[in-house]
């Protein structure tokens, strides 16, 4: 630990600030994440990765950069990595998910913006956390209208490229997309100085399918009547996968899945009698735990995730048979596109997404959960409670932020969803 | 001797307690939940034995905010599925259930026996008992004073949806004078308009009941009533309703 503070000063941290953080994080994994039972050994991994989530990986980026490599930020399932993995470059999520963060964001934003666009200023401007300081270029997406305005203030501080999203699917949106890749990849291209050729690009495509695969496989492990890992730790693995080495990853996710099929054989559950829960709704960025955390001690386990830290970030493959680079951008913004986030209009594949999700994955309920003041997701709430209510699938909406102060509250609620269920 | 079946609902502002045994009517007790819900746990089964002495296999059922506080209970069950099966029991029929209780308002829909929607008011306190002491204490009256004055006065439209503004915006209209009357009749239309408002989103049925702090209240009932624009049932009983559906849930559970 010594190592890292060493480091983290000469990322020009907020050492002292950053130490109030470090504080709070071992309690919060100890309450989490160990009081769980029955968990796979090969959680070791992603525990060792979240016990020094500010330390092992930041210490890899600092490494690769030292050798003159560069460092994307990015802040969403839309922005593809495969572009950015081709010029030899390393991707990593920013995520934003802790009330740490949010009260350094307001200093720039209304209080009425959504916790993860004020975290993500706080993680910025009070320079208390490394992956923020080692990206050298921030790739933002105009998904809201708080996150479009937010990056105006992100860049005046770092390097900061907007893609900018369609936000209908006709078929020239598509062709729009892939246009907005090639000018990440010119983007990519130019701050690395490496060429995106064909190679690299088929190459990347391969290595994040591989990443999408892995984690297709653990959703489908979870779909079993003997649920073989709690939705607390895929939770976790679902935020790793935004910022680990996508090939490691893979091997690690593979490997838990190799063990999770053992369990599936042996008819091992960690969730005996538990009513299943599917969840719907906004990202939850590390270190958000808090609604798995109330489901899954209040007699529920949550068996799958429609949200970007779930399906939405790995549903869908890019098709590998492109020759040409144009070919390949094209089959990689094809793939993007079919994400079905509420900030497209229409968009009810979104709620023909979550009824085949809760079909598949036999859930007993829906808990919809939206980060407050996220407009367009509140909004959608409405007509997916109308789709789940004529699928004869119970709904549980559920507005709510980084703070604790709604806990009890949320017992209740989350408490009584499941004693209706039984 | 048969077996007792005992519901506890510690309520933010108040517990209730009820006592079920075979051939006899539900007996119900009332008493302050003060500031530490062990505590008032504590003083009910003291006084719960007090008053029995065959209570060795008895069976208890926890409800309300302060569930977990009673160590003793059998079962702990959130009050979103007490107050539908109690609410249910005292009316004897499917139904519609709004409970205002001391810090949240709640709508449950109960169908075939079972409570199978609910809606929670979020984290605020409009519209619940809390709105009404805030409210009672700045007019420097008790709540059944403020309950009979509001029967007499027009009110005044109270807008803010924060208990905080609310009370300033009140504050304003002492302020310029207003009656009392008028200023008390406006605090229970709010709150009756706030309920209705949460609720609109929700299916109601033909019968609609009122369970919670104020369920007694005739006039309240009324009031609702014109806001839903269907018939809000006053129970004399309601208050216990939570603690009614915990008994009758401890009694289900024992067999």
């Amino acid at each position: 630990m010594a190592d890292n503070q060493k480091m983290w000063a000469e990322l020009g941290m907020n050492l002292e600030m950053h130490d109030m953080l470090c504080a709070v994080l071992p309690g919060a994994i100890g309450d989490v994440f160990m009081s769980q039972e029955n968990r796979p050994a090969a959680m070791d991994y992603f525990d060792m990765v979240l016990a020094d989530v500010h330390g092992l990986r930041p210490a890899e980026l600092v490494e690769f950069r030292k050798n003159g490599g560069k460092v994307f930020g990015t802040f969403c399932a839309y922005v593809p990595d495969e572009v950015i993995v081709a010029a030899g470059a390393i991707a990593t999520g920013l995520c934003a998910g802790s009330q740490f963060w949010v009260p350094g964001g307001e200093r720039y934003l209304p209080a009425n913006t959504c916790p993860l666009i004020k975290a993500m200023l706080g993680a910025r401007f009070d320079k208390t956390c490394p992956f923020y300081r080692l990206a050298d270029v921030y790739i933002g997406e105009n998904t809201c209208d708080g996150k479009k305005k937010a990056y105006e203030i992100l860049g005046t501080d770092v390097p900061l490229h907007v893609m900018d999203l369609p936000q209908m699917k006709r078929p020239k949106d598509y062709l729009k997309w892939a246009d907005e890749i090639k000018d990440l990849k010119e983007l990519v291209e130019k701050v690395t100085g490496n060429k995106v050729t064909e190679e690299k690009l088929a190459e990347a495509i391969k290595l994040i399918n591989a990443k999408r695969a892995a984690l297709e496989r653990l959703y489908a492990l979870r779909r079993n009547k003997n649920v073989p890992i709690s939705g607390t730790d895929t939770l976790l693995i679902s935020q790793i996968a935004y910022y680990d080495d996508p090939a490691r990853f893979t091997a690690m996710v593979n490997k838990l899945c190799d063990e999770l099929d053992q369990r599936v054989a042996d008819g091992v559950s960690v969730a005996e009698g538990k009513k299943r829960i599917l969840i719907s709704g906004t990202p939850m960025a590390i270190p958000n735990w808090k609604l798995h955390n109330l489901v899954e001690t209040s007699g529920g386990v949550v068996v799958c995730e429609e949200t970007c830290t779930g399906t939405r970030y790995f549903e869908n493959q890019v098709d590998e048979s492109g020759a040409t680079l144009d070919e390949m951008i094209q089959n990689i913004a094809d793939r993007y596109m079919g994400i079905n986030c509420a900030c497209f209009t229409p968009n009810t594949a979104r709620a023909d997404d979550v009824i085949r999700l809760a079909k598949e994955s036999k859930a007993d309920g829906v808990i919809d959960v939206n980060l407050m003041f996220c407009q367009t997701y509140d909004i959608e709430g409405r007509s997916l409670e109308e789709r789940c209510k004529a699928e004869g699938i119970p709904f549980l909406g559920i507005e709510t932020d980084y703070t604790d102060n709604d806990a009890q509250q949320l017992k209740t609620r989350i408490g009584a969803f499941i004693e209706l269920l039984g | 001797m048969s077996r007792k079946y005992i519901g506890i609902d510690i309520g933010s502002t108040a517990s209730k307690v009820c006592i079920l045994e075979e051939g006899k009517e539900p007996v119900f007790e009332v008493l302050p939940t003060g500031w530490n819900s062990k505590i008032t746990a504590g003083i009910i089964k003291q006084d719960l034995e007090k008053r029995y002495d065959d209570l060795d296999d008895a069976k208890v059922v926890a409800t309300g905010y302060g569930r977990i506080s009673v160590e003793y209970a059998d079962h702990v069950i959130t009050e979103i599925s007490c107050h539908g099966i109690g609410g249910y029991n005292m009316i004897g029929r499917d139904c519609t259930i709004i409970d205002i209780g001391g810090q949240d308002t709640k709508y449950i829909n109960v169908v075939g026996g079972k409570p199978i929607d609910f809606l929670m008011n979020d984290k605020c306190a409009a519209g619940t008992g809390k709105f009404i002491e805030v409210m009672a204490n700045r007019l420097g009256l008790t709540i059944e004073e403020l309950f009979e004055l509001a029967e007499i006065g027009e009110p005044i439209s109270i807008s803010s949806l924060c208990t905080v503004f609310a009370e300033s915006e009140v504050i304003n209209y002492m302020g310029e004078g207003r009656s009392r009357e008028d200023l008390a009749a406006g605090v229970i239309d709010s709150v009756a308009l706030k309920v209705a408002t949460l609720v609109q989103r929700k299916e109601l049925q033909d019968t609609v009941i009122i369970t919670g702090g104020f369920s007694n209240n005739e006039f309240f009932a009324s009031l609702l009533s014109k806001k839903l624009g269907k018939t809000a049932l006053a129970m004399p009983d309601g208050r216990y309703a939570g603690a009614y559906g915990a008994a009758l849930l401890a009694k289900q559970k024992d067999k």
